[in-house]
């Protein structure tokens, strides 16, 4: 709680207490139950989910053994890396131009910037296969373009909805800036591409990156838009897995899952350690 | 408000300078409007006036970080036009010092240098001596987080002074900083002027600031200059109202101008006191509480002009005596000395109350 | 004290010196505008062809026509779609995805205040610790997330053979609704508790110690100063519950079975399978419409501060 009142005192008092701590911890189970029974049955030995038979890394050999699921892997990295690259340019640049200027039509594009946000998935999905069937062919018409591969596809997809989440975390951080920074910028010779580089850019870039997490996050999740996207042998490692849940349990989509929770677990542990260490110095400047 | 000053080159100079300020409903304010302003080189120059008249506004044109709805800014004689901040001779000390918080003390200071491509050995020669200017050696390697209010205000300054501008602007610097801070701080600034010898220009709404360190001031109201004169010029001899008033404590008796050099009070005592003003012009007669005496009724000395009143209120206040002192409906506060030697009165004593002639001003407004 | 000066070889400051006057400060202002403008112009068509257009496509599509083969002919425009909606099978799905949603969100709201609040009243290390521990699920991947509940919900999956030990039914909850009512809420929980801890931390405090002195128990305490204050945190939560749980399709796909209980799955259904692109189309935009207004008049009536 802020404002410095002894923390103690925001508790509720008596049973309601134990009652607050109790709720806390079973939501907490209920959060980490799901993913740590997963963990643990990924090395079950046998077909059944249910129950444990003994320890096995059998399932991962077979993941890794796997050719479909290397492929997808791939697949999904490199549809992540280019989506995330060009979002993140677009979004920060479109954060720039509606926090730091004032032009006609600002205000339209902004509503626009929303959309992609609260949009449905089923409705983007459907929006981006529709406009693909019907444009493909003019697409192609460019040298060098072939959407039939569907890497394209979703590459462009991927970027119509994460150029909003960049650009709204890049904003954010933005708006904290004190514009007279920039002014001291340039009260002090500097144009505006060496104010940019030089004092806004290393302060919104905790912002930028952090766009850019939330852009390969969503870019991984994604299933809907990229299932309605896909091309045959161009599946991310989402659909593919979705694709083998809608058949069924099996322990191999147990250990396909871990290794795909964990990866992502390990981003976003590396992230928060990256943020605390140029976070120190935030918490520093408040010291004084 | 015309002012000239002599000597070669003003270090500023503004010409109808005027600042307008639109929202697309078509509201429009005016922020400043029709300025004239010489500020002379090597000088300490304040503007000075309540938040909102303009005093800001008008700092930011000559940084060029507005650009005037029309008028001319000169800097030594140079037209600023419609340049940039980065093209013009001149830096500024914000008000939030606005300081890079990702870069250490030397390369804040260093920015500028950088910016303006001066070769790395002379400009690390140059952030050394603007670091002892303001004494902060040992801070050198730090962030402006790990910093102190005052050391982050010193660095705003090393970080402007470095580049020799022609002018240095500083925007209510010390607005954030406590009493004692801000007083240590008045002091080092106008000692700092003084050697380093860089025109000054100075906004604050904080009076006292403004006296004790300017060579001159330049009071401002609703975007026009009233007047800029010496803190003495301007506190003995104010020409308006609002001046009187904003400046330290002050009296007012409303009045007439009888003739050049009478005016008649409202209560209809005819005083002698020169103004410029037109006959029948309706004005005030000004006076410092300080500069008023009160004696037992009739004991005044001869010589001096006296109102006649009783005492309605006595405030002690340490190390003076406020009087509040009614003369028919109208009021005077005067201030004694809390000494032994002089008598204290009561209220309901009847007194008379004099001043020298010279220590009234009549103004307008 | 030396007195230095920048070199000479430093950079001259020089520049146009045309005199200000009101038409050239207004072109100023324009040039500026200009330069924010084509800033944000690579976005702006960006977002032009690839998502202004593809809705412009659906929409278009939603008053085509279908041919026999399924495909969908821009022309002979006709509202066949939109009348489609009114059948009872629609309708049916619109109503059930409609009160999952409102349920899901509700049930994060229950859960997840309790857990904000618990949260917001630890130390500065230990609230950020739950954060990262409630960070961590949020981040992860979805899909495998609801997974996980298809194996613990499975005819041999532990949660089923504890409520058949318990004897609280017969453990059959996978493909019913509730299992997707289990699966949102599990999916979705973090987007409630975040936004609900954001609110309740900035609560100035010493607001609830006044109220509890004049109320003389928490509870009054409670309903008249944290809640009301936390509102705006309350609305975020719920809107980021609602909209994903109302055209949800991933989780009633893993954990509602093949039929086609929900909003998502009728308009995929109806892409995939049934090849009626207009009726599609059709659902697609109402939904859109419907989560556009729910958002727009949720934010006037709860706030705007997030």
């Amino acid at each position: 709680m802020s404002k410095g009142v002894a923390r103690s005192t925001a508790e509720p008092q008596g049973v309601s207490r134990w009652w607050l701590r109790g709720h806390s911890l079973l939501v907490f189970v209920f959060f980490y139950a799901p993913i740590v029974v997963l963990f643990v049955f990924s090395f079950n030995d046998s077909n059944a989910v249910g129950n444990w038979k003994g320890f096995t890394l059998g399932w991962y050999e077979a993941f890794l053994d796997n050719q479909n699921v290397h492929e997808s892997i791939w697949i999904s990295v490199k549809v992540c890396l280019f989506s995330t690259v060009i979002a993140v340019v677009l979004g920060t640049a479109s954060a720039l131009a509606l926090e730091r200027f004032r032009w006609w039509g600002q205000k339209a594009f902004d509503a626009v910037l929303y959309l992609p946000i609260i949009i449905p998935d089923v409705t983007m999905a459907v929006m981006m296969l529709v406009f693909f069937g019907e444009t493909a062919h003019l697409f192609n018409v460019i040298p060098g373009v072939d959407l039939s591969s569907g890497l394209e596809k979703l590459v462009l997809s991927h970027v119509a909805f994460n150029i909003s989440f960049v650009s709204v975390v890049v904003r954010a951080r933005l708006a904290n800036l004190d514009a007279s920074m920039e002014e001291a910028a340039a009260d002090l010779y500097a144009n505006r591409w060496q104010a940019f580089r030089r004092v806004t850019l290393p302060q919104i870039m905790p912002g930028v990156l952090g766009g850019a997490l939330l852009a390969i996050t969503i870019s991984l999740d994604d299933v809907v838009v990229s299932s309605f996207v896909a091309a045959v042998g161009a599946t991310p490692i989402s659909v593919y897995v979705f694709g083998m849940l809608r058949k069924g349990v099996s322990p191999l989509v147990n250990s396909v899952s871990v290794v795909m929770l964990t990866a992502s677990i390990s981003l976003v542990l590396a992230s928060l350690v990256f943020s605390r260490a140029t976070g120190s110095e935030r918490e520093e400047r408040l010291k004084t | 408000m015309h002012d000239t000053t002599d000597g070669p080159r003003p270090a500023v100079e503004l010409q109808g300078v005027v600042k307008r300020f639109g929202d697309r409903s078509g509201t429009e304010v005016t922020a400043v409007d029709d300025l004239d302003l010489t500020i002379a080189d090597g000088e300490f120059f304040s503007l000075l006036g309540p938040s909102g008249c303009g005093k800001t506004t008008t700092l930011r044109m000559i940084a060029g970080l507005e650009l005037p709805t029309a008028g001319s800014i000169r800097i030594h004689g140079e037209e600023m036009g419609l340049r940039p901040p980065n093209r013009r001779p001149v830096n500024t000390v914000f008000q939030n010092y606005a300081l890079f918080p990702h870069m250490t003390v030397a390369k804040n200071i260093g920015f500028g240098l950088e910016m303006r491509k001066v070769p790395t050995g002379d400009r690390a020669e140059l952030i050394d001596w603007a670091i002892q200017l303001v004494e902060m050696g040992a801070l050198a390697h730090r962030k402006p987080g790990q910093l102190s209010g005052g050391q982050q205000q010193r660095v705003a300054l090393a970080r402007a002074l470095v580049n020799r501008p022609e002018v240095l602007l500083l925007d209510e610097p010390l607005g954030a900083l406590d009493l004692k801070l801000r007083q240590q701080m008045q002091h080092e600034l106008k000692t700092l002027q003084r050697e380093v010898g860089i025109t000054f220009v100075y906004v604050t709404h904080d009076q006292e600031e403004a006296v004790t360190m300017s060579d001159r001031i330049g009071v401002m109201h609703d975007g026009r200059l009233l007047q800029v004169d010496t803190p003495e010029a301007i506190y003995e001899r104010p020409t308006t109202r609002f001046v009187a008033d904003f400046i330290g404590q002050s009296n007012f008796l409303e009045a007439t101008v009888a003739s050049a050099d009478e005016v008649v009070l409202a209560n209809g005592q005819r005083l002698r006191l020169s103004s410029d003003s037109p006959s029948g012009e309706a004005v005030a007669v000004t006076v410092r509480p300080e500069r008023l005496t009160v004696h037992r009724r009739g004991e005044a000395p001869a010589g001096l002009h006296h109102l006649e009143g009783r005492v309605e209120m006595v405030t002690y206040m340490g190390n003076a005596i406020v009087y509040g002192i009614g003369i028919d409906w109208m009021h005077l506060d005067v201030r004694c000395p809390a000494t032994l030697a002089v008598e204290r009165r009561d209220v309901g004593d009847e007194v008379t109350v004099s001043f020298e002639p010279r220590h009234a001003a009549v103004v307008t407004g | 004290m030396s007195v230095a000066a920048p070199p000479d070889e430093a950079q001259a400051l020089d520049g146009p010196s045309e005199l200000a006057t009101p038409g050239l400060e207004r072109q100023a202002e324009r040039a500026k505008a200009r330069q924010g403008f084509l800033l944000g112009l690579p976005a702006i068509l960006y977002l032009l062809v690839f998502f202004v257009i593809p809705l412009g496509v659906v929409v278009a599509y939603s008053f085509a026509t279908r041919t026999r083969s399924g495909r969908t002919e821009l022309r002979d425009w006709n509202l066949n779609a939109y009348a489609r909606l009114g059948d009872d099978i629609v309708l049916t799905v619109a109503w059930r995805s409609l009160w999952v949603a409102a349920l899901t969100t509700v049930i994060c709201l229950l859960l997840a205040y309790p857990l904000a609040y618990f949260i917001s009243t630890r130390s500065a290390v230990t609230r950020n610790l739950l954060l990262v521990g409630i960070m961590i699920p949020f981040w992860s991947n979805f899909l495998i997330r609801t997974y996980a509940w298809r194996v613990l919900l499975d005819s041999d999956g532990l949660v089923t053979q504890m409520v058949q030990a318990t004897g609280l039914g017969d453990g059959r909850i996978l493909f019913t609704t509730n299992a997707v009512i289990l699966g949102l809420v599990y999916g979705y929980l973090p987007f409630m508790v975040l936004p609900l801890y954001a609110a309740i931390e900035r609560i100035d405090w010493s607001l609830v110690e006044g109220a509890r002195d004049l109320y003389a128990n928490g509870w009054g305490a409670f309903r008249r100063v944290v809640w009301p204050l936390s509102k705006p945190g309350v609305v975020a939560g719920s809107i980021l519950v609602f909209v994903p749980s109302f055209g949800a399709y991933v989780t009633p796909a893993i954990l509602g079975g093949n039929k086609e209980g929900l909003l998502g799955s009728y308009i995929v259904l109806q892409f995939l399978s049934a090849r009626n692109g207009p009726v599609g189309s059709a659902v697609s935009v109402v939904v859109l419409v419907v989560m556009l207004l729910g958002t727009l008049l949720y934010f006037r009536a709860g706030g705007k501060n997030l």
